[in-house]
Parts: C-alpha cells; sequence; structure tokens
C-alpha cells in the first residue's frame, strides 16, 4: 500500500469470474505521511481507505470481467462497518464479489479481513463509464499487471 | 388513473421501490408521474431505484440503452420514466425472460 498515492492494492491472489470475485492482499506501511494526523502518537489505518481498498478491489473485478474496457467510478457506499482498528504492518486480505451487475453500474459487497477476522466491510456501488482517455487506460493496465490481475485473468 | 391487471401489480411494487427508496409518500406517486420531472428522484437515487427493480423482478433494466436513446433523440424521456411507461416497460422484460 502506498497510502498518500492512494494505491491500496499490493497483488490480486484470486479472480474468479465464474462466482464474480475477487481476493486481493495488502499491506499496510509501518510509515506514511498519513499517520502524522491519524493520529499523532497512535497511528492507524483511517477507515475510509480502508474503504476506498474495498472500492478498488470492486473496481479491479468489474473492470476484469469487462476486459478492461469500462472504468469504473465509485457512486455510493451502503451499510459500511469498521469494525476494528488496522495499525501499522497490518496484513490484509480484501475480498469483493458481485451482488449485481446493472446496465450502466454494479452493486458489489467487499470485506477487509485482518488476522482472520473482519476489519471492515461494505455495500458499494459503482458506476460504469469509458475511459475518458488513454493515458488513465494506460495507467490502469499497468497497475492491473503490477497488481498480478492480468495474469490471472482467464 | 386506474391500473390495471399486471400492470397493476408491477405498479404496486415499483411504486413501493420508489417510495421507500426516495423518500416519497405513496400516494403521491400515480400512473402520470414522471419519475424525475414530477417525483424529482436525481440519477444516483434512480440507480438504486434500478437496482431494487432488477432484484425484485429478477430482470435487468436497459438503462444505458434508455439513456443512449433519450440523449440522441431517439424517444423522449416520458416512453420510460413516466410511471405507467416504465412499469409497461418492466412488463415487457418479465415476458420477455418468460418467453
Amino acid at each position: 500500500m502506498r497510502l498518500e498515492y492512494f494505491k491500496m492494492i499490493d497483488e490480486v491472489l484470486a479472480l474468479s469470474t465464474d462466482e464474480q470475485s475477487l481476493v486481493a492482499r495488502s499491506k499496510v506501511p509501518r510509515k506514511s505521511p498519513v499517520f502524522e494526523g491519524h493520529f499523532p502518537g497512535y497511528p492507524l489505518m483511517p477507515g475510509v481507505l480502508l474503504i476506498e481498498a474495498m472500492a478498488q478491489a470492486s473496481g479491479f473485478l468489474i473492470m476484469a470481467l469487462n476486459e478492461f474496457s469500462l472504468l469504473p467510478l465509485l457512486i455510493s457506499v451502503d451499510e459500511a462497518k469498521l469494525r476494528k482498528p488496522v495499525e501499522p504492518e497490518s496484513e490484509l486480505i480484501i475480498e469483493a464479489w458481485v451482488e449485481h451487475a446493472g446496465s450502466g453500474f454494479s452493486v458489489m459487497k467487499a470485506q477487509v479481513l485482518h488476522d482472520g477476522s473482519q476489519a471492515c466491510k461494505g455495500t458499494i456501488k459503482m458506476k460504469t463509464m469509458p475511459f475518458p482517455n488513454e493515458e488513465l487506460h494506460r495507467h490502469i493496465m499497468t497497475s492491473a499487471e503490477d497488481a498480478g490481475l492480468l495474469a490471472l485473468e482467464v | 388513473m386506474e391500473v390495471e391487471g399486471a400492470m397493476s401489480s408491477t405498479f404496486h411494487s415499483v411504486a413501493e421501490i420508489i417510495a421507500d427508496t426516495g423518500q416519497i409518500p405513496f400516494e403521491e406517486i400515480t400512473p402520470d408521474s414522471h419519475t424525475i420531472n414530477d417525483l424529482e428522484i436525481d440519477s444516483l437515487d434512480f440507480l438504486d431505484i434500478v437496482f431494487a427493480i432488477d432484484k425484485t423482478f429478477g430482470i435487468k433494466i436497459p438503462l444505458e440503452t434508455w439513456t443512449k436513446d433519450i440523449n440522441e433523440g431517439q424517444a423522449s424521456s416520458d416512453k420510460y420514466f413516466i410511471m405507467s411507461n416504465l412499469c409497461a416497460r418492466v412488463d415487457e422484460l418479465i415476458a420477455a425472460k418468460a418467453a
């Protein structure tokens, strides 16, 4: 993870197009400017960034299911629960799966696991649209490759 | 306006979804109501409504196609967003699924 760059997914471990699900892992960094403010003397992973991690895992899944032809954008977070504090150097498993694939939008379920128990969960809604430019598409493809997602594609 | 037969059932279900999602009094929703112009449902809430309709009826409302039709002048928004027409479109999708 590189929190200040919103890079929340280190590696995609599994992708199932049949079950429309994805599993990723990430390690919270030991140091980050984010922890200077959140919180001084008691560094904790901000809950909104755990939600962002779920959104990015959901986004990777939607893109993989659509051959990277569509850009997913977060439009709503429902029923989010942040169940326990997540500290620097924590190893996280992020899971996302499709609840409903609508026309131009997807409803996703996601959770973050830490030490085998749920740290965060929520329902993520994303709308999909064509990539606005080639630069962003290239960047996304590089990120997907770096995370190992392209090697998992079937 | 009276709503009859299968449309009555669809109308009741869709109106309930809209009332619940849009926090609109059920009795204010009529077959003539335009979901956007009269009921003032915004695009984000409308996606929630489409999601609920999709799930309730086991269909997939082709919202992208509808939007394209309207934007390209192929159809008026009334065709899809007036309640009686929206419910007719839902009934068509249910029938197509059953065929």
